[in-house]
């Protein structure tokens, strides 16, 4: 286990990065923004928010952001809420938008409905190796997760609909931790980021 | 269990659209160059404000059958104007399940002393603010976003300036006084004193506020995110201008990259003609768009 404090990037092109980087601070994190490759040197993990996943994607490709992240994410811990699971998978069903296409899922976006769709609802967590648990669900013009491959582990459902999945370092969820003042998913992946650093998986992970 | 139209849903789109640039476009194509540019969402009227300064007559909400050719093109989030306190017009809006509603001053009024109660509503609001004031009683009405007004369709961003500039201002201020003098500020704001004490204790509005009004250039987005705007509206500034797609694509950068001069510098050249843009004090003061609402 590592005894100095995570340092988490929170990607900040666009969308809801400030929040994460409140609830991250709040456990105790180094939290530094990223909108530029050379600011991934020296982060331990990484979120990425929501907001628009197509605003997001074209500033990453714009910006020569996405191999440097496509590296980062191979090696180290990262979340994504919402447009960032899409941005994290390798397919969306409505077809092409610039991607990470790490999570070897495929997402559906928007696939609640417009705004008026948008809800709170109860999601059920399922973390590896834990009970299951119950979380408030935000969900705003939200994606589903619906197929996953080999490897991704499903963490959270809505009623049956997938919503969260965890694949080695990679966790996404599709709704936003961020906006309630539940911190599980963060403490959770605040460990994950812990036990990457402390069993130096963040060398020998990068492919 | 499942709840729609929460508060935290209507007032959590705003924070999604945070760092981003909301552009006015008149139809499918134009909601396209704005995707394909990374607008955070598109906002659909049926003329650019330019316009409705230009030719007059009565602006109302835009054509259902407009708003849906553009809900059916892009994917990002398509907000629609209705008039202030046309809650019908809202309602027809919200029918059409329109992403945001934007109850706005650029359109021409119908109701000189109510705005719509967006509590009533589950599809969220956006409104115009000059001050504090405005912004809070808007927000008592059900707003879940506040855009300042600036001066639509002028491609002059002074008015935006001092509207960013008085909200700031008095948000500090209230930060500023005791507890014992929250309750003449909120006789001096006209704003209800819950909302103030919340400004006054937390040292920021209670929903996302973005800039509007007059903004033409990617200096001009940077400028109103540095003075604290938490994203930006761009109405006339992009399809009145030569090059609408490369303009588009440069304040989006702006707006994420506001604080770098040099990335500023770079997305700033071989822009092409703005638009031509309006001096204020040429107007007159019957002619303002922004002494609408109250």
């Amino acid at each position: 286990m590592v005894a100095t404090r995570p340092t988490v990037g929170v990607l900040a092109l666009q969308g809801a990065f400030r929040e994460h980087g409140l609830v991250l601070r709040g456990l105790g994190a180094e939290v530094r923004e990223v909108r530029l490759a050379t600011q991934l040197e020296g982060l331990d993990a990484l979120v990425i928010p929501g907001g628009e996943s197509t605003t997001m994607g074209k500033l990453m490709e714009s910006y020569g952001l996405t191999e440097p992240l496509r590296r980062f994410a191979a090696g180290h811990p990262v979340l994504g809420s919402c447009a960032g699971l899409i941005l994290l998978s390798r397919r969306t069903a409505e077809g092409a938008q610039p991607l990470l296409g790490m999570l070897d899922i495929t997402v559906r976006r928007n696939a609640f409905g417009r705004q008026l769709h948008s809800f709170e609802g109860p999601v059920q967590l399922r973390f590896p190796g834990r009970p299951a648990e119950t979380f408030p669900g935000v969900f705003i013009r939200s994606p589903w997760v619906e197929e996953t491959g080999p490897g991704v582990e499903i963490i959270a459902t809505y009623e049956d609909r997938i919503v969260g999945v965890r694949q080695g370092n990679l966790l996404g969820v599709a709704f936003h931790p961020e906006l309630t003042d539940d911190n599980r998913i963060h403490r959770y992946f605040l460990e994950m980021a812990a036990e990457a650093a402390g069993s130096g998986a963040v060398e020998t992970e990068v492919a | 269990m499942k709840e729609i139209g929460t508060l935290k849903v209507k007032t959590g789109l705003a924070e999604m659209l945070k760092g981003g640039v909301i552009m006015d476009v008149t139809n499918a194509e134009q909601a396209k160059v704005a995707e394909d540019a990374g607008a955070v969402a598109v906002m659909a009227l049926e003329r650019v404000p330019a316009d409705i300064r230009a030719d007059g007559g009565v602006a109302r909400m835009a054509d259902p059958e407009k708003i849906m050719e553009i809900q059916e093109t892009v994917s990002i989030p398509v907000m629609a104007k209705a008039r202030i306190g046309h809650f019908v017009e809202a309602q027809v809006l919200q029918a059409l399940e329109v992403d945001y509603i934007d109850e706005s001053e650029v359109l021409t009024p119908a109701d000189e002393a109510n705005h719509i109660d967006k509590w009533a509503f589950d599809v969220p609001f956006v409104c115009g603010a000059l001050n504090l004031g405005e912004a809070l009683r808007r927000v008592a009405e059900g707003a879940a976003m506040i855009r300042t007004k600036g001066e639509a369709g002028t491609g002059n961003v002074v008015e935006a300036v001092r509207h960013m500039r008085t909200i700031m201002g008095q948000v500090r201020w209230l930060g500023g006084l005791e507890e014992s003098e929250l309750f003449r500020a909120a006789k001096e704001l006209q704003a209800p004193y819950e909302l103030v004490r919340w400004v006054a204790e937390n040292g920021k509005l209670p929903v996302v506020n973005f800039s509007a009004g007059g903004l033409a250039t990617p200096a001009d987005a940077a400028l109103m995110m540095q003075l604290g705007a938490e994203g930006v509206f761009v109405g006339s500034g992009i399809f009145k201008s030569e090059d609408p797609s490369g303009r588009a694509k440069a304040m989006v950068e702006a707006a994420t990259h506001f604080e770098d001069p040099e990335i500023l510098a770079r997305v700033s050249r071989g822009l092409k003609s703005a638009m031509a843009g309006l001096e204020i004090g040429t107007l007159g003061a019957e002619n303002l768009i922004q002494n609408r609402g109250w």
